[in-house]
């Protein structure tokens, strides 16, 4: 059975209406994991047994009237969500054994919605890349062609979806985690405002940038999983405590009459032609669905790069000072004493990319440089926000490319590290700026790889986001288009 | 060069990590890229600007001191590579 023609709202009133049960659309999930995990590497974890038992008792709740919102949909987390029970890695070989001891907050409120976990999903380690290729389980492939990377760092949220191994992915974007690879993938990936979602249970990379949010194979279910989601936790003292409107409600309001702001400084020479040609296009359709096109300037994008990966790498340094070998995690001791177990165990445990974050940010944050690196790098930030928050004084909208080019090929980038520091380039300003964003699907290049657009909405502004979103999704067929397995 | 190989040792110390002679040369050389790069904020006049911690402007969040549910001894010990008793983490001996 197929459901990838379907949005969350269609499969939820076939499963109301009894025509399609959870055991069976569950079944149907994990088959297709079968018959395509080898080839991409998404899952870490299949919870196959877990699965079917929620599939059975959302089922129970179907036939007794009691839908949720999520009742018997089968969705699968990126493996930094802390999950009852369940083997929670982060990519790393550090926490190979480590079996979690209670849910994330999202993680519960998707289970009280009723949703299905299907298990776990590969991502880069820690959540430190930019194509799921840092990760101790293996690089993930990008289902649209396997010798290409799915983006990073959720690659394995962005991958299942296009692959429709599961209805809807949760990633976390700190740099353009949810919205590069949801680019790469051809799928929707939505970047919550900072606060928006609680980060408690979610595994800490950069605690002033991380933020959960939705992947998923349209701007409806993006919508519907945000929802369910979204909202103030106690247990997170940056969740922010706003009122979620239903985001729903008015998603087919249009853009008419809504001005959408072009910063100039994302326009610019090594923007790859397809991807050029794709945003240009996307442009018009905005303008004859009756939208405003301003030009206007985010001046200091160009140190964007430079500030976050101060910022994030100084804030990795700090939450990743907990792998030690004592309290979780894979311990390496020669006898040597408790530091010396500390340093065995964290160079046998991370990989390559997070020791080079742990370092940089160590050396930005040590004595005689936190006010040349760590601190100029907040103050530029405090600008890179400034210019967002005047920018949406003249517009509604930002739109923008996600990444400067289609998904590169494995190994292309793997040893220049700043390079690879470079490709985030248009997704790391909206995390230091602190506002939310989404990636859509807008064209195809020439060898047949997903093009993403970019919208920024001015913070807790998600609705509109939304809905400028659905517009372009119901004026285009770029969408929701699935690609060849073999 | 931002940076040589005695300081990304120190760093490495710092850091609790162990690194091997030919991890260090490697790091040394992408650590300086990369501090060359950042450089560039340097361009910048920060003169009087407030840095950012938060993007979200909020004070502090309090809330009253209440005992509540946790999730006990036997999980939280439940994932540690070494445990002594029933109720402690187990280390290497700190004290010669």
């Amino acid at each position: 059975m197929s459901f990838q023609n379907l949005t969350i709202q269609q499969i939820r009133k076939k499963l109301i209406a009894g025509e399609l049960t959870s055991v069976a659309l569950t079944r149907a999930c994990l088959e297709r994991i079968q018959a395509t995990n080898h080839q991409l590497n998404t899952f870490i974890t299949v919870c196959e047994k877990e699965a079917l038992a929620a599939a059975e008792a959302a089922d129970e709740q179907l036939a007794a009237g009691n839908a949720a919102l999520l009742t018997g949909l089968p969705i699968a987390l990126k493996d930094i969500f802390n999950t009852l029970n369940v083997r929670t890695t982060c990519g790393s070989k550090l926490l190979d054994n480590y079996i979690s001891p209670y849910d994330a907050t999202a993680v519960q409120r998707l289970r009280e919605q009723g949703a299905v976990i299907v298990g776990k999903l590969n991502m880069d380690e820690f959540a430190m890349g930019s194509s799921n290729e840092n990760s101790a389980a293996g690089a993930v492939r990008n289902p649209w062609n396997s010798d290409h990377v799915p983006g990073g760092s959720s690659g394995g949220s962005a991958a299942a979806v296009a692959a429709g191994q599961v209805v809807a992915t949760l990633g976390t974007d700190t740099g353009g985690s949810i919205r590069q690879p949801a680019s790469h993938c051809g799928v929707v990936g939505l970047k919550p405002t900072y606060g928006r979602v609680s980060r408690y249970g979610v595994i800490a990379y950069a605690s002033s940038l991380d933020q959960v949010g939705p992947l998923a194979r349209n701007v409806e279910d993006c919508a519907t999983m945000l929802g369910v989601v979204a909202g103030y936790d106690p247990a997170d003292s940056t969740s922010v405590d706003c009122p979620v409107p239903d985001y729903l409600e008015n998603l087919a309001a249009g853009v008419s009459g809504k001005k959408i702001g072009l910063p100039k400084e994302y326009f610019i020479d090594g923007l790859d032609a397809a991807v050029k040609q794709a945003i240009t296009a996307a442009i018009e359709t905005y303008r004859q669905l009756g939208a405003e096109i301003v030009d206007v300037s985010l001046p200091h994008t160009d140190y964007s790069v430079a500030s976050y990966y101060l910022i994030a790498t100084a804030e990795a340094s700090s939450n990743l000072a907990r792998y030690d070998g004592v309290r979780f995690g894979v311990r390496k001791d020669e006898g040597a004493g408790l530091i010396s177990m500390y340093q065995q165990t964290r160079a046998a445990g991370f990989g390559d990319e997070v020791k080079r974050r742990i370092m940089l940010g160590t050396y930005a944050l040590s004595s005689g440089y936190y006010d040349a690196y760590y601190l100029k790098a907040q103050k530029v930030r405090t600008l890179i926000r400034q210019d967002f928050l005047e920018a949406f004084e003249k517009v509604d909208l930002l739109l923008t490319p996600v990444a400067p080019t289609p998904a590169f090929k494995l190994g292309e980038m793997i040893n220049d590290p700043l390079q690879m520091y470079l490709s985030d380039i248009f997704t790391i300003p909206a995390n230091l700026a602190g506002t939310c964003a989404i990636s859509l699907p807008c064209g195809f290049s020439q060898e047949g790889l997903p093009i993403g657009l970019q919208l920024i909405g001015q913070p807790f502004a998600e609705a509109d986001l939304l809905q400028a979103a659905y517009a372009f999704e119901q004026a285009t067929d770029w969408g929701g288009r699935s690609p060849e397995l073999s | 060069m931002k940076i040589n190989q005695k300081d990304v040792e120190h760093v490495a110390r710092l850091a609790r990590l162990n690194l091997e002679p030919q991890e260090l040369e490697v790091m040394t050389v992408q650590m300086d890229a990369i501090l060359g790069y950042v450089d560039k904020l340097n361009e910048l006049d920060t003169e009087g600007i407030e840095p950012t911690a938060h993007a979200v402007p909020m004070a502090n969040a309090f809330r009253e001191d209440e005992i509540r549910p946790s999730i006990g001894i036997e999980l939280a010990l439940g994932n540690a590579p070494m445990v002594a008793g029933e109720s402690c983490f187990q280390v290497p001996k700190v004290i010669e």
